[in-house]
């Protein structure tokens, strides 16, 4: 059913998925503290940069990545610098370029979760003698967890299925950066249906079961949902 | 500027991020509160109440940003400066308890690892019988293994009171703890909460906008119109300056009195202060038990002479020490002296014309009916 490119193919995806997700957590959660919990005028720019990659065609960005991760370029130049070569046609660049890219998949629903929060229970905590970080840990990350997993499951699935990007700065390289949504579409373009039928039904079990358990989970979190300030 | 004393002084401008509420709200504030009992903050909503209990607890800070121009700042609680010009302490390193309008228990926490939360981060831990005592004095042993959502309203609060006087805090501060709770619920607290008066020894601040709680827990009390002091005191000393009027339905005196004598016949008490007694419907005090009486100003009448032929049970002599006016234009104010006790009586400007009150005349007062609030 599967060719041993295809399950390379496959693995590469769900390492490239993990590996973003985990990088989005941590880059993502401090983003989105801020956009919950600032209220300047920098609030609005930073938000509509965070959300382009919701509106702008993949295409362009990965232009614009290949252009700054190219020999002549800022991000090129800097991990030139700093030894590591240049990123275009990597895993590596593939995981910087998918991070911008699943960004706003990640930030929006902690951002969320932080904004309904509101301040009263960091308050409450900073009054039971909790420092900043003591109250993110232990008042902000078990209170706000649904809004963290949601983000997880949304920044994980939708690097799965990233495609045009992937084209634009990672190539077609087997075990580099030919992931499932660009074997598919080489199967097609040689017309081998068979195996693009199979890695395509994976996909779509795949991210069906991915939002049928999102929903539940929020279903359930609502139900059990005890709102604050009780 | 004592070991004893809250020294606030502070004047800044507020802008609320709230839409609902005015853009700009200004806080000028220079008071010495004492270090020990219940001090009330009492005012009308919008007064600056909260913010200024918000200030000395830190989660505001009225940094130069937030000030108006020429501000002055210093916030210093027995002897530590939390705040000046210079210096910030964090919220959560100032030694204090705060108890929410809505207990602001963690949902995600059973009672018991609420009130550890706060424990867990205090390096001088409450003794076992500390807390257990704390644990009994609000009646929430039972309740301990239960999430915020299976408590009631009431039992809330307690367990947050709980997990605020189990830091061992140098000062408890209260937002209307009681705010949020409707009167039965109210009724089940307020007993809790005088016995904490008694038997902690930590000072409180209370905020509260009802003249009964402020009555019924207070020591001293300072009222907050618009942003400024405009009284403080002791309790009985503020209550009675006529020249802060409170509206005609709280007006009134605070007495400290004594139980001396029971009529079973009557089911009546007799209850003895410095100046006088009164006649009072038992409600199960105990002979010797002190209490404390609140008299409303428009309950006491005033009569050149004592009438016996009339259903008003408590008739006092007592002496004019001041007239002043009311709010409303039809009625005047007028303080009284009997013995050291002071009582305020709310009578028509008419009628007090027509028994020509002045200062230093001998009246008699009326006392339509007197509460015991504790």
């Amino acid at each position: 059913m599967f060719s041993e490119a295809d399950l390379a193919a496959i693995g590469l995806t769900l390492r490239l998925a993990t590996t973003v997700t985990l990088c989005l957590m941590v880059i993502g959660t401090p983003i989105a503290w801020w956009l919950a919990r600032r209220d300047s005028w920098w609030r609005g720019i930073v938000g509509a940069v965070v959300a382009l990659p919701l509106v702008l065609p993949p295409t362009v960005l990965g232009f614009y990545f290949l252009i700054a991760m190219g020999p002549q370029g800022w991000l090129g130049e800097l991990t030139q610098f700093l030894g590591l070569g240049t990123l275009a046609f990597t895993f590596q660049g593939l995981v910087v370029a998918s991070i911008f890219y699943s960004l706003p998949f990640v930030v929006q629903p902690i951002q969320n979760a932080i904004e309904a929060l509101g301040e009263r229970p960091l308050e409450v905590a900073a009054t039971l003698q909790a420092g900043p970080w003591d109250r993110f840990f232990t008042v902000v990350l078990p209170m706000a967890k649904p809004g963290f997993i949601s983000a997880a499951i949304l920044g994980f699935a939708h690097t799965v299925g990233e495609f045009g990007l992937v084209l634009m700065i990672g190539g077609n390289i087997p075990g580099e950066t030919q992931v499932v949504s660009v074997q598919i579409y080489d199967h097609v373009e040689a017309l081998d249906y068979t195996h693009a039928h199979s890695l395509s039904g994976v996909m779509v079990v795949f991210s069906f079961a991915v939002l049928l358990a999102l929903s539940v989970y929020q279903r359930k979190f609502a139900k059990s949902r005890i709102g604050y300030g009780i | 500027m004592t070991e004893k004393t809250i020294d606030a002084q502070f004047s800044f401008k507020y802008s609320a991020r709230d839409k609902n509420r005015p853009d700009t709200f200004s806080l000028d504030i220079d008071v010495s509160l004492p270090m020990s009992g219940v001090t009330a903050i009492y005012g009308h909503s919008g007064s600056g109440k909260t913010t200024l209990l918000r200030c000395i607890a830190g989660l505001q800070s009225f940094n130069k940003k937030a000030c108006s121009e020429g501000f002055i700042a210093r916030l210093q609680v027995g002897g530590e400066v939390w705040q000046d010009q210079e210096n910030l302490l964090a919220p959560h390193k100032r030694s204090i308890g705060y108890v929410f309008q809505e207990a602001g228990l963690f949902p995600h926490l059973t009672a018991e690892q609420n009130i550890q939360y706060g424990i867990r981060r205090i390096s001088d831990k409450p003794s076992a019988e500390f807390y257990s005592h704390i644990l009994s004095l609000m009646g929430i042993q039972a309740l301990m293994s239960r999430l915020p959502d299976q408590l009631s309203g009431g039992e809330r609060q307690r367990v947050a009171i709980a997990r605020a006087l189990l830091i061992k805090p140098k000062l408890l501060l209260m937002d209307e703890p009681l705010a949020s709770l409707d009167s039965a619920r109210k009724e089940e607290i307020l007993p809790f909460l005088e016995s904490l008066k008694e038997e902690s020894k930590v000072p409180i601040l209370y905020v509260s906008h009802s003249m009964e709680e402020v009555s019924r827990l207070a020591d001293n009390l300072v009222m907050l119109e618009d942003g400024k002091v405009v009284a403080e005191g002791r309790l009985n000393e503020v209550l009675s300056r006529i020249d802060v009027p409170l509206p005609a339905s709280e007006a009134g005196m605070v007495v400290e009195a004594a139980v001396v004598e029971k009529s079973s016949r009557w089911h009546l008490l007799r209850a003895e202060f410095s100046g006088g007694e009164f006649w009072l419907r038992d409600s199960g005090e105990r002979l010797g038990q002190s209490i404390r009486l609140r008299i409303l100003a428009r309950d006491v009448s005033l009569a050149k002479e004592s009438h016996d032929d009339s259903s008003i049970l408590n008739r006092l002599p007592v002496k004019v020490l001041e007239v002043g006016q009311d709010t409303d234009p039809a009625m005047c104010l007028v303080r009284l002296g009997a013995g050291q006790t002071r009582l305020l009586s709310r009578i028509t400007r008419c009628s007090a014309e027509h028994l020509q009150i002045k200062t230093g005349q001998r009246l008699w007062a009326q006392i339509k009916s007197v509460a015991i609030v504790r």
